[in-house]
């Protein structure tokens, strides 16, 4: 795959900029077009930017690329473990029961 | 600088005058003692100067061996005054300010660079490296663990000890309730040494990553090696989270933030929160090399390969994992609600499933093996039992419904003694026990050995375990008294009188060392315990560059099968090559003066000298960038000649498998 990339046409990178483009436009008709309720509206874009951020990491930053690439996404799995366990984890503790009140 | 001069030393208690007096003749006594001996140059070039592996190893051990004296005097003064009712040699404040300096300098003192320790002088060694992947850095890490150990030492003659536990938990340990300099010294210290903590973490990650021999591959690697690795992980996820709780905690004592005060928007139990995030997994950072070591030691001494390799692999990685889910079992009695309650405990109870197939494992390890009853191999057969109790009455802990029962009673408190003295001090001293002749050429004592073993062993159950029965007759924690009619007067007698014992176990340990310094043989093989593992290929005390010639390893337990297929074990002449070495440097040293300096301003919130001394700080980065020094190199034939000198039948390592 990399070879590929080094010396012909870059397709991963059209096709990766135009689903982003697609993602951001998507996005942005939910948000400004759609009468959908604020919290809907909320999760929906906030999916579409988690997913793009994943899509751009792997067309663009070349994570899964090189002898590292295994490596990259190991890391970058854990990280977002641990991201997740800590702030949702917190969020979901600290505001739940008797603690809310 | 608004700290009042008079109340800058501790003053009006005779205990405290002792230490004082005692800590100033102690350090006259040691300057006296290096200039006369004019020992000056030889300290600052072996040693504080040194960036390699084993002598920074040894000094984190010493240090760590100095700090369970203090910590364990904190302990026989907190059973002294329990050991009757209504006793009255310490008081409810100083009683505060004991358990709290205890919790904090046994985990993070005691117990982090004894395992370091250990991990520095073994971890190279056992996967056939010359030295940490960052060696200069390594001697940071040590200078800023001794730097923020110093600095938590002297706060009880110089300013006053914390004194809110070592959680410190708000809005207890906020300047409302306790306006004291003490509880910066918590902050500032504990940050300094976490620092320290988090790069060694990094440094071991990426020397056992990258920086193992040839062949061998991840799963023929020791099992301590693998317990570090994996402990590595845990530090560099969770030490974080503790750096950032407590800067928050120094914004809020220093600067007036409200993180945690509820009245001034920030909310208590996020301390809590924040703490136990770290915390929990710190219980695993401690325990998880702790079982490498016992792994090591029950396959050399029944001289068998470990028994399921690689479930215990997975153990180890499966319980790093469930760490990281499972603190809210620490304060159940928030009430979170039932279903968080109720998520924490089946995830704390799960941990018990890849511990319990740990404890398998080495059992089976020993079945059928021919066991040697040295002492390393008695603390590791002591552990198991002991760490049973302890690993018990923590499921009966995770149920949160239970829990509120136990939540805050001695019950707790002998439990984590069940789990943290097997668990941490049996394997140090088992550690200890079996390497000392590869860190010093001899071994420690066998007899005194025994009994210092069985004085610790049972001063340790007569200690504790009266604690579970007093804690479920209601005896709370952090309690400096109780009254004569509450009945708990026989069983506290009984713990102390414990506890004395253990001291005396103790004071064998110490005995022991002195003892072998003087008179052990020091003509003995480089592999005396008949070993398995790659250390013991080399010569003991081991020569600067570890290895003439990096070994080659095919299994598991390379040295071994090395051994029993006569192979790499000789070296000739000229396959000895000239060998590069990185040098010394005084920067990390530095670092650790200007950082203790820094922080000893910063805790007694004199700004202006603080914002000073901080520069140095910022000199040091700066020095270090600019520094182009790397290395020397020793020649093949100074090689030769040491290699020579130990290998005393035509380069072969002495010993066979018998
Ligand atoms: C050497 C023998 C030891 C003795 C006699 C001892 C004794 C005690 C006692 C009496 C307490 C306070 C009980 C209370 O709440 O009133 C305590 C608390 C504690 N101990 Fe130990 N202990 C010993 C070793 C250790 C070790 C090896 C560790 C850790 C590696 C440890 C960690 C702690 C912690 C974290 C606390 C809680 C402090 C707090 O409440 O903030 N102890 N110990
Ligand atoms: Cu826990």
């Amino acid at each position: 795959m990399s070879s590929n990339a080094e010396k012909g046409f870059p397709i991963s990178h059209v096709v990766g900029f135009l689903i982003s483009l697609i993602l951001t436009f998507a996005a942005a008709w939910i948000a400004l077009k759609t009468t959908l309720s604020i919290k809907v509206i909320m999760w929906i874009i906030g999916s579409l930017a988690v997913f793009q951020a994943g899509l751009q990491l792997v067309m663009f930053m070349h994570m899964t690329e090189g002898e590292d690439g295994k490596v990259n996404i190991i890391n970058i799995t854990y990280g977002a473990f641990m991201a997740a366990v800590i702030v949702l984890g917190s969020i979901w503790v600290l505001t739940s029961g008797h603690a809310a009140h | 600088m608004n700290i009042k001069w008079d109340e800058f030393f501790v003053t009006g208690d005779p205990l405290i005058l002792g230490a004082q007096i005692s800590i100033v003749l102690t350090m006259v006594g040691i300057i006296a003692l290096l200039t006369y001996l004019k020992r000056w140059t030889w300290l600052w070039r072996e040693w504080l100067t040194t960036v390699d592996h084993k002598r920074i190893g040894i000094m984190y051990i010493l240090s760590g061996v100095v700090m369970f004296f203090r910590g364990g005097i904190d302990g026989l003064m907190m059973k002294a005054q329990t050991a009757v009712p209504e006793n009255e040699f310490l008081n409810a404040q100083h009683y505060n300010e004991v358990f709290t300096t205890h919790g904090v300098i046994m985990i993070l003192f005691m117990a982090m660079p004894l395992l370091i320790g250990i991990m520095n002088v073994i971890i190279p060694l056992q996967i056939g490296a010359r030295d940490v992947a960052f060696p200069q850095l390594n001697a940071l890490s040590f200078w800023l663990f001794f730097s923020g150990a110093m600095l938590f030492n002297i706060s009880f003659v110089i300013g006053g000890s914390p004194d809110a536990g070592w959680t410190s938990y708000f809005p207890m340990a906020g300047k409302e309730f306790s306006p004291s300099i003490g509880n910066n010294y918590y902050a500032i210290a504990i940050q300094i040494a976490g620092i320290g903590t988090l790069i060694s973490g990094i440094n071991f990650i990426v020397t056992i990553l990258k920086m193992r021999t040839k062949g061998m591959t991840l799963m023929k690697m020791p099992m301590f090696s693998w317990t570090t690795l994996i402990t590595s992980i845990i530090i560099v996820a969770a030490f974080p989270i503790f750096t950032v709780a407590l800067a928050l905690m120094t914004f809020d004592r220093l600067f007036g933030a409200h993180f945690f005060t509820v009245s001034g928007g920030g909310m208590d139990m996020l301390w809590a929160n924040l703490f136990w995030l770290w915390g929990h997994p710190e219980v695993y950072i401690v325990v998880l090399p702790a079982f490498g070591i016992f792994s090591e030691i029950v396959s050399t001494f029944s001289r068998k390969r470990l028994f399921g390799y690689t479930s215990m692999v997975i153990a180890v990685a499966g319980i790093a994992f469930l760490s990281m889910l499972v603190w809210v079992h620490h304060f159940y009695t928030m009430g979170s609600g039932p279903a968080v309650n109720s998520v924490f405990s089946l995830t704390t109870m799960l941990i018990a499933v890849p511990t319990g197939i740990k404890m398998f494992n080495w059992l089976f390890t020993m079945r059928k093996g021919r066991i040697n009853f040295s002492t390393p191999m008695l603390w590791t057969l002591a552990f198991i039992p002991c760490f049973l109790i302890g690993g018990t009455t923590g499921v009966m802990l995770a149920m949160a419904a239970a829990d509120f029962q136990y939540h805050n009673t001695l019950f707790l408190v002998a439990h984590f003694h069940y789990t943290l003295i097997p668990g941490v001090v049996f394997a140090v001293f088992a550690a200890l026990y079996y390497w000392w002749p590869k860190m010093f050429g001899h071994k420690l004592n066998e007899k005194i050995g025994k009994w210092h073993f069985w004085l610790f062993v049972i001063g340790f159950n007569f200690t504790f375990f009266p604690m579970f029965f007093l804690g479920l007759d209601g005896a709370v924690r952090r309690s400096f008294t109780y009254s004569a009619e509450s009945g708990y007067g026989p069983l506290f007698l009984l713990s102390a009188i414990g506890s004395a014992v253990l001291a005396i176990g103790f004071a064998m340990f110490v005995y022991n060392i002195y003892w072998s310094i003087r008179h052990a043989d020091r003509n003995i093989s480089s592999d005396p315990w008949d070993a398995r593992t790659l250390e013991w290929a080399t010569a003991s005390p081991v020569q600067d560059y570890n290895f003439a010639k990096l070994p080659e390893v095919k299994t598991l337990d390379a040295f071994w099968h090395m051994k029993k297929d006569n192979e790499g074990l000789t070296i000739e002449d000229k396959e000895i090559k000239d060998i590069h070495m990185p040098n010394n440097s005084g920067i990390p040293f530095f670092m650790g003066v200007v950082f203790t300096v820094a922080g000893f301003f910063l805790v007694f919130e004199w700004y202006i000298p603080a914002a000073i001394a901080s520069l140095g700080i910022f000199a040091g980065l700066i020095i270090r960038s600019f520094d182009y020094n790397d290395g020397h190199h020793i020649h093949a034939e100074d090689v030769r000649k040491v290699e020579r000198k130990w290998r005393n039948r035509k380069g072969e390592v002495h010993k066979h498998v018998g």
